[in-house]
């Protein structure tokens, strides 16, 4: 019954922040409503038993994303009402009601065709399935950070090397984003083009 | 019966696929970049959801591993895309992405 209240909160959260996003005809409001989606899906992490990425949604989309975004909508300038009344392409609107609507629907669709009405278990943490490294099966599932020692487990004995690639990918896009907006030198602008793809 | 209801998998993926199609029609109709870019955020924050929604119901944590490197690529993705906005609105002030049809400067 807990899980029940809990899941329709955040899903309120999440749904009435995502249309805040789109609907609001202000950078800022949009950004503050991503905030409140951002904090319904670190809710549904926790009640999904996924407590270090809730943690991480927290501190990287809420503290890290979002204030970069509010930092270039004020740096910018561009904070000022848009109107949302006009519309330049009279289609435009409609169609994608229709699309979104086809795709919101299809996946639903395809959800409930294929659901298994078993609730989920409840349990202290996540088993690790398929191999895992020679150190997993100590883990006690019982702790109270089981979840941050397996996601560590699996983050580093099966995927050490595409960890090592987001470094790589972090670097270039640092890189790539100081030679982006040097101010003078615009030619420099132009070459940063094939580092990034 | 009302108290034995728990919320399962397909709760979680239908309010992901909603969030993911709110998402995608924010994309079609705004204009605004910023809004743009903020859109493509909750599109991959519906995915994220499903991820960790499959991952506890196959009890693999694969799933959450997964999520980690979308937020990596998606910070990075944020870095790169608000570099290219600020240096595209500092030479045009106000430009929407009407304006931005053409690729050149």
């Amino acid at each position: 019954m807990i899980e029940t209240i809990v899941f329709a909160i955040a899903a309120l959260m999440i749904l009435v922040g995502a249309v805040g996003v789109v609907a609001s005809s202000h950078p800022v409001h949009s950004a503050l409503s991503l905030v409140l989606t951002l904090f319904g899906v670190a809710v549904q992490f926790v009640a999904l038993e996924a407590n270090f990425l809730a943690a991480v949604q927290v501190i990287v989309y809420a503290g890290a994303i979002v204030v970069l975004f509010l930092f270039v909508i004020m740096l910018l300038g561009v904070a000022r009402a848009e109107d949302l009344r006009t519309d330049r392409l009279p289609i435009q609107r409609p169609l994608a009601g229709v699309l979104g609507l086809a795709i919101v629907g299809l996946l639903i669709a395809a959800f409930v065709a294929s659901r298994d009405t078993e609730p989920l278990a409840v349990g202290p943490g996540l088993a690790i399935a398929g191999e895992a490294g020679a150190g997993a099966a100590d883990v006690n599932l019982a702790d109270h950070d089981a979840n941050i020692r397996q996601l560590s487990f699996n983050l580093f004995s099966d995927n050490v090397f595409v960890f090592e690639l987001t470094s790589v990918l972090l670097i270039v896009a640092v890189a790539a984003t100081v030679v982006l907006t040097r101010r003078e030198r615009s030619k420099s602008a132009a070459e940063a083009g094939p580092v990034e793809s | 019966m009302i108290a034995d209801v728990q919320p399962t998998t397909t709760w979680y993926l239908i309010l992901a696929a909603v969030v993911f199609g709110i998402g995608a029609v924010g994309v079609m109709i705004r204009r605004n970049p910023l809004v743009m870019f903020m859109c493509i955020e909750l599109m991959l924050n519906a995915v994220n959801l499903s991820f960790v929604a499959f991952a506890k119901r196959l009890g693999d944590i694969g799933g959450q591993t997964a999520v980690f490197f979308v937020l990596v690529v998606a910070a990075a993705e944020v870095v790169v895309g608000l570099g290219i906005i600020v240096s595209i609105l500092r030479r045009r002030p106000g430009a929407t992405a009407d304006d931005l049809a053409d690729l050149k400067g």
